[in-house]
């Protein structure tokens, strides 16, 4: 990103972003990575559960490749100056889970349940509709500033996208938590997933503008910045949505997604460290009296507690008991150190929600505690890039939009993963990329297009770089 | 706006680090204990993934693997069988695809299935060249002759009981048999004839509890067999020094700090009688008064060199049995004559057996002899282990020389074995409340052949509810099964 000239004639270097390389040509060099993997996963599958290479293997390839090159062109056109990890890394996520999520079809066990339908071929139709979103976002979205005008219309659509769950005839109460929606023809769909940016949306455009009101109006107390009594609405307003998410939704991961979001993006707009001290005893707080009120979550949370005492009871016959935390601990167990390779596991055993919200269990039990370790840093380098993106941003609106996207990604696959793992109470939400389900594939497309939209602004060279006031002012006058 | 995003960046890779920690937590520390787990499905699919390894008596193997039905969702490929189960069950245990394992086949799953690390080389290299993975065996110490006749008497005997024989020089588990029994092949699968069988054998549903290893794990009060072990305690703590020195024993004789007589059976000749006329004739209160004057902490410390008060591990554990060490004069009295607290498994008489007719040396009783590869390359062998020394040479030769009095011409006769010197003991143990209940019938004895040496002892008990009450006592029904059982070690060996 730095030039230095060190002329002897002049004693001066300019650091700036004139002429950043665009980086296109390793993002394509690590999308054949990103390509090449899951394809060998895919053989690999193949070659352990039936001993021969699956027929659809070149379909599957080519598909994933294609998909992958339409996705870089359309980088390379729209946004050439876009970060060169994010898409490669969401490639090989999404091409990973495609091949976990075809490995579970082939169980027996799986297609013994009644539930069963070869997910494959929608999770990779979904990712195709993913990476489509993903090109209409870079395509339509030329300046991620427009948002800005939408703040309002933002709030008012998430509200509806976190209301419609709970309306009576289209929410679908699956397995105890209310986050899905039913649309005839088209299947089910998860609305939390694009209220998640949406929300993201309204949360930079609201805290742009009133920033500076929730930073310096404060008193001092105790070391902590205590904010005006007005200004603390927002954030009630925001906690008690969540909390009453938590209450009707039943879906203890959600609410504590936005939440979180919330605080973060709070916490760099107005950089006062209360804020946290406050977010986080308001979600402790939440948390912990819904957990001891409302039955479903605090079953969620007695069987995070005591998970084979849970799998006991379920095994004894009694109703509203899942043995399935007991057996992603297992999966994971079993997996050890190296794992036992793509399909020689039995994580078919958790059952229901194999593929989707239990799919870590697989990795871990199939490429063991590396793989696991391997695609855990692989998200922690998405959600890095992506705050490194709202670094370089120059806008502040940019900046609050990266850093919320980005830590609502963590948080999400903070709060699976931990969950899955036993970490924290389960919630009803799916790894990115890797899970099976298309509102999830969907958003999250969507999610790297705007931040990829965002980390191409910031490093895009200024337009007349001569007239940059901030070359001047770097100006560094080095000793001869 | 930079200084509070640093920190984000911060604050999602601890999130990050958090996740790697717990991540190696689980499928690192925690793994092998998550992985091993008997709930966990894996391990009863590993465990029939492939033929099972076998557990061998003398070179036969009394397993079999044989594939189950591969209908529907069964994701077991093998299912263990059985050579005459019912006889073995109280060895070998269960491996069942449904109610799990057990015993031998439990303990030793690692060999059995191939997944032991001591097997790490050969599975891999059975994986690379593309061979399906073998089992190795369990090659036991059991001596199918004498399991038989163990097992053969019980059921001609037809009440409950249990046989246990040691070789006294090792401490290898010659018989091990429980009566009544179960077949193990019975359950073995997963199908719903096997839930049927398997819960017939419960306790709940049989009142007879056929799967209890009576063997090892019920306890007996031991009756009159326990005086072998007075008597041990009497000569060890030089209270008398020789069998046919007359004892300090009135007749009758109260109990110290009670208005209670000790009772003998019968008129037999008590007063005063020498200790070897006190245990041919059983008399209880010669034994009760050594017991008493010796006091609780000297039977006590003898029971203990015996193997009383600690579980046994053949691997297979066995009960501890019991000697109290709370007790007043006229308790200690009650147990030395094996009655009051006292309890001891077959396992144990037959150590007591065992350890007076090896010279007063008492041997880890053992069963597992050695653990094979799946190409019978020896694993790992098990070395004969001394216990204990609960009596010098001296003293257990007069204790042999006492307890083959018993047999040429006391309550054991119906033991005697032509062409070797047979020493034992007979028992009758009162129990339940004021005696109501049928008695235990107990013999212990060990053989010794022209040589000198010793190559059985052995420990028989029956509970029979059918019997006539004064038809029960150690002599009658129980010293025949215990010669079977030495005359088919002796004959074995010839």
């Amino acid at each position: 990103m730095s030039s230095t000239t060190n002329s002897p004639t002049h004693h001066t270097s300019t650091i700036g972003a004139i002429g950043a390389p665009s980086r296109r040509n390793t993002e394509l060099a690590l999308l054949v990575f990103a390509v090449v993997i899951p394809v060998f996963a895919y053989a690999n599958v193949g070659l352990a559960i039936d001993d021969k290479v699956p027929t659809g293997l070149l379909s599957y390839g080519f598909g994933l490749a294609l998909l992958a090159g339409v996705a870089h062109l359309a980088v390379r056109k729209f946004a050439p100056y876009a970060d060169p990890l994010l898409l490669p890394l969401a490639t090989l996520l999404n091409g990973l889970g495609l091949v976990c999520i075809w490995r579970l079809d082939q169980s027996k066990l799986l297609q013994s349940l009644p539930a069963y339908f070869t997910a494959a071929p929608r999770q990779l139709l979904y990712t195709a509709l993913g990476i489509a979103l993903f090109v209409a976002v870079l395509v339509f979205l030329k300046d991620h500033r427009v948002l800005q005008r939408y703040t309002y219309i933002s709030m008012f659509s998430a509200l509806v996208l976190l209301i419609l769950p709970l309306v009576p005839g289209l929410g679908a109460n699956i397995y105890g938590a209310k986050i899905w929606i039913n649309i005839p023809g088209l299947g089910s769909l998860q609305p939390g997933e694009f209220a998640k940016i949406v929300l993201a949306i309204f949360f930079a455009g609201y805290l742009m503008v009133k920033r500076d009101a929730l930073a310096l109006a404060s008193r001092r107390f105790m070391g902590l910045y205590l904010p005006r009594g007005r200004d603390l609405g927002p954030i009630l307003v925001v906690w008690a949505i969540s909390i009453l998410i938590l209450v009707f939704e039943t879906d203890l991961g959600t609410s504590l997604l936005f939440f979180g979001m919330f605080v973060i993006m709070l916490y760099v707009a107005t950089e006062r460290t209360s804020w946290i001290v406050f977010g986080l005893l308001m979600s402790a707080v939440g948390a912990v009296g819904v957990a001891s009120i409302e039955p479903h979550v605090k079953s969620r949370v007695q069987s995070w507690l005591d998970p084979m005492h849970e799998y006991v009871l379920s095994r004894q016959g009694r109703a509203g008991h899942s043995e399935q935390a007991m057996q992603a601990l297992w999966a994971f167990g079993s997996g050890g150190t190296m794992g036992t390779g793509w399909g020689q596991g039995h994580s078919d055993l958790i059952r229901f929600a194999a593929n989707s919200d239990f799919i870590l269990a697989t990795f871990g039990e199939e490429l063991g505690l590396a793989g696991v370790m391997a695609i855990l840093l692989i998200y922690g380098l998405i959600v890095e890039r992506g705050v490194r993106t709202a670094l370089a941003a120059r806008d502040p609106f940019g900046k609050l939009l990266a850093v919320g996207l980005s830590g609502a990604f963590a948080l999400q696959v903070f709060v699976v993963a931990g969950g899955v793992m036993g970490l924290i109470p389960l919630t009803g939400m799916t790894m990115p990329f890797v899970a099976y389900g298309g509102s999830s594939v969907l958003a999250n497309w969507a999610l790297i297009g705007i931040l990829i939209r965002i980390s191409d602004t910031a490093r895009r060279p200024a337009p007349t770089p001569a007239g940059n006031p901030d070359a001047e002012m770097t100006q560094v006058v080095r000793p001869s | 706006m930079n200084k509070p995003l640093r920190r984000i960046a911060i604050f999602c890779g601890l999130l990050v680090l958090t996740l790697l920690l717990r991540d190696n937590w689980l499928q690192y520390v925690k793994a092998d204990s998550l992985k091993d787990d008997p709930k966990n499905r894996r391990v009863t699919i590993a465990r029939y993934a492939t033929p099972r390894g076998d557990i061998i008596v003398g070179g036969n193997p009394i397993t079999g693997s044989s594939g189950s039905s591969k209908t529907g969702l069964n994701d077991l490929k093998y299912k263990r069988t059985y050579k005459n189960g019912p006889m073995w069950a109280p060895v070998t245990g269960y491996a069942s695809q449904a109610f799990g394992a057990t015993q031998l086949e439990s303990l030793e799953d690692g060999i059995l299935t191939g997944n032991d690390d001591r097997l790490f080389f050969r599975k891999t290299l059975d994986m690379i060249t593309g061979k399906e993975q073998q089992g190795g065996n369990v090659v036991t110490t059991l001596n199918a002759s004498a399991q038989k006749a163990a097992y053969e008497g019980l059921k001609r005997q037809g009440g409950k009981g249990a046989v246990v024989a040691l070789e006294p020089s090792t401490g290898k588990i010659l018989a091990l048999a429980s009566y009544p029994s179960y077949d193990p092949s019975s359950f073995a699968g997963n199908s719903n004839d096997d839930a049927a069988a398997w819960k017939k054998l419960q306790k709940k549903y049989n009142p007879n509890d056929p799967m209890l290893n009576r063997a090892l794990r019920e306890t007996y009060p031991p009756g009159s067999t326990f005086k072998v072990v007075t008597a041990a305690a009497a000569l060890e703590n030089g209270k008398y020094t020789s069998a046919d020195e007359n004892t300090d024993s009135p007749l009758p004789w109260t109990m110290p700090g009670t208005t209670t007589q000790l009772k003998n059976e019968g008129n037999i000749p008590c007063k005063n009688a020498p200790m070897r006329v006190a245990l041919q004739y059983s008399c209880n209160t010669v034994f009760g008064k050594i017991g008493s004057d010796l006091g609780n902490d000297k039977m006590l410390e003898e029971a203990k060199k015996f193997g009383f008060d600690a579980e046994q591990f053949t691997p297979v554990r066995a009960t501890a049995s019991v000697f109290s060490d709370d007790m007043n004069q006229s308790q200690t009295a009650l147990s030395s004559i094996g009655q009051y607290n006292t309890a001891a498994t077959p396992l144990q008489m037959a150590m007591v057996a065992s350890a007076v007719a090896n010279d007063g040396k008492l041997m880890k009783p053992y069963m597992v002899d050695s653990l094979q590869s799946p190409n019978l390359d020896p694993v790992a062998t098990t070395e004969p282990e001394e216990l204990s020394r609960p009596l010098s040479p001296e003293n257990a030769q007069i204790l042999q020389d006492m307890m083959q009095t018993v047999v040429e011409k006391g309550t054991g006769t119906r033991a005697q074995i032509d062409g070797a010197k047979v020493g034992g003991k007979t028992g009758t143990a009162q129990h339940g409340v004021e005696n109501s209940e049928n008695p235990y019938a107990w013999f212990i004895s060990y053989a010794k052949v022209a040589d000198g040496s010793s190559p059985v002892a052995v420990a028989v008990v029956i509970e029979d509810d059918a019997a006539n009450r004064d038809d029960i006592s150690g002599g009658g029904l129980a010293a025949p099964i215990a010669k079977d059982v030495m005359k088919a070690v002796i004959d074995s060996k010839k």
